[in-house]
Parts: C-alpha cells; structure tokens; sequence
C-alpha cells in the first residue's frame, strides 16, 4: 500500500501519460490547518466578536480574509495550480463577468440621485 | 451500431468518442469548470446584490448580523473546511488505488454535511419562531430599522440556494461512494470522484464567502 502511495506520488511529479497530479496528503493537511487558522483570524477581526474596528475597512478585511482561503482551496484542494492552464482561465473568466456585473450594478446604483434616501 | 458502442461502453469507462482516457478526463475537467463558473456567476448575482445593499445601509445590516449567531457561523465554516478536506483525501485515495481509505473518507464527507445541515436547522427555526423572515412574511416587532426584512430576505436566499447545493452535493458524494464500493474506480480511472469533488469544494467556497458577509459585519 505504501508503495503505491509512493510510486503514485513520483508519478505525480513525474508529470505521467495522463498528466494526472497527486497532491500528497501532507500538502492537504497543510491546507487544512491554514484554512482553519483564516477562519480563527477572521472571527478574532470581527467586531460583533472581538471588538475590533477598522471603520470602513471591516467588511473588506474579512472579504480579503476569505479570498485567501477560496484561493488556497481552489489551487490545492481542487488543483488549479497543478491543473491544465486552461481551466484556471475558465475560472477567471466567470470571476471578470462576475465582476462586469458588479461594476455595472454599481455604476447604475450610485449615480441616481437621492438614492441614499429613498426607499 | 449502437448496440455495439453500448457493449463496449459497459466494459470500458473509455467512451468510443474520446482517443485515450488522458482526453477524456480533461474533457470532463473542462465541462464541470464551465459548470463552477456558471455557479459562480448564480451565486454571483446575490453577492452583488449584497454589496449594493450593505453599502447603503450598513446599519441595518449590523443589526441583521446581529441575530447570526458568529458561534454557529463558526462550527458551520469549521465543517464545512474539514469535510472538503476529507473530499480532497477522497480523490487523494482514490488515485494511490486506497480503496477503502477512500470510501471512508467520502462518508465521513457526506456525515460532515449532514452536521452542517443540522445546524443550519437550528439556525433556521430560531429566526422562524422569532418572526425573523424574508420582505412581507418579516413580523417580528422590535426591528430597529425599517429595512431589516432585506436583510433576512438575503440571508434567507443565500444559505437557502446554498443549503441546497449541500444537499444535491451530498446526494452526489453518496453516488460515487456507492461507486467506489462496487470497484469501479481506480488510479486509472477515477473522472467522477475527481468532478464531484470540485462541485463540493465549491460548494465550500461560496460558504468561505458567506459566513464573514452575514455573520460577521457590523
């Protein structure tokens, strides 16, 4: 059993027939405990939790806080890193249109007049 | 013809469309990255919608934030992480030929998301009793700000579309689990466990999101 982990994992790096690449588990307990620890982190940061402020900068502390964590599970725990490029650009171009949307919502919202007193 | 392309696909996970299981596996690779995309952009659509609104009353949504218990939040996220880690160890096992090591791992996947889903319940039945409710079905009396109902009209979408997705995921993780068990995969081929997988972790992503936009604002 263990030669087969081992012999799978040169393969891995090997870069073999089917260019299949596989994550040695160390490499996931890694992640797991970093994922863990940016979820503490960003608990401890809260206000509602820690008493913590930073004004205006609160909701973006803890969104970069999470666009830490979906990165490590994007490039590790689904394998974008180790991945063809191609689906790397897949997923970037969902997030740019996401943005694009973001954008264009904003851009309607905030240039109407009175908007922060209706409704 | 047909006949002849069934037979063979019933001994070989090699579909007579494909050249080799190399193209095969990346073909199916590149269908579920369009489908997470397709998925991000769904999701997408409540995020915008969150941003806009929060930008405009960021009081009301700290007194929304407020009725989220952070401590559920918390267990919730914790799970959510470990359970995609054990569907990670799942493929991991799958491609080194560890059968069974792999199964337990996806159970354990599945059990994780059953624990999320408990809690969730919980979560759910005390904003039920409490009135706490999307737009015109909100009747809790001692709302502090007129808006509060979109709040929860949010929060209700959100972990309702994602709860869902929990739901179907597991249901997913359950049918290669099964898979697996009757041998059906190996380091060779392994194409439904690795795309299953990607759906979950997904799935862990948009909660990553989720938990310090609704519990943790303010």
């Amino acid at each position: 059993m263990a030669q087969n982990k081992v012999a799978a994992e040169a393969h891995g790096h090997g870069d073999g027939h089917a260019g299949h690449h596989i994550v040695p588990m160390s490499t996931y307990v890694k992640v797991l405990f970093a994922l863990l620890a940016l979820t503490a982190l960003t608990v401890a940061v809260a206000r509602p939790v820690s008493g913590f402020d930073a004004g205006i900068f609160n909701t973006l502390i803890a969104f970069l806080i999470a666009a830490v964590k979906a990165s490590l599970v994007l490039g590790i725990f689904m394998g974008l890193k180790y991945d063809k490029k191609l689906n790397l650009a897949i997923f970037f171009t969902g997030v740019f249109f996401l943005l694009v949307m973001l954008l264009f919502c904003l851009l309607d919202i905030y240039t109407r007049v009175h908007v922060q007193s209706t409704l | 013809m047909s006949t002849v392309n069934a037979h063979v696909e019933r001994h070989s996970p090699l579909a007579h469309h494909f050249r080799d299981m190399a193209q095969q596996f990346d073909a199916a690779k590149l269908g579920i990255w369009i489908f997470l995309c397709t998925e991000i952009l769904m999701f997408g659509g409540l995020f915008v919608a969150y941003i806009i609104m929060h930008g405009l009353y960021p009081a009301m949504f700290a007194e929304g934030a407020r009725w989220c218990d952070w401590r559920m939040g918390a267990a919730n996220t914790t799970v959510l992480i470990v359970s995609s880690f054990f569907m990670a160890a799942g493929v991991h096992y799958t491609q080194t030929n560890q059968r069974v090591k792999a199964i337990q791992s996806m159970i354990l996947t599945i059990l994780l998301g059953c624990v999320f889903l408990v809690i969730k319940y919980f979560e759910w039945r005390h904003k039920f009793e409490l009135g706490l409710l999307p737009a015109h079905f909100f009747h809790y009396k001692g709302a502090h700000h007129a808006n509060l109902p979109m709040f929860f009209s949010l929060y209700f979408c959100m972990t309702g579309l994602h709860g869902i997705h929990v739901v179907v995921g597991m249901c997913l993780i359950a049918w290669v689990t099964i898979r697996s068990i009757r041998g059906e995969f190996n380091s060779e081929y392994y194409t439904a466990v690795e795309t299953v997988g990607l759906f979950w972790h997904l799935v862990d992503i948009i909660w990553i999101f989720l938990f310090p936009l609704l519990y943790l604002v303010g």
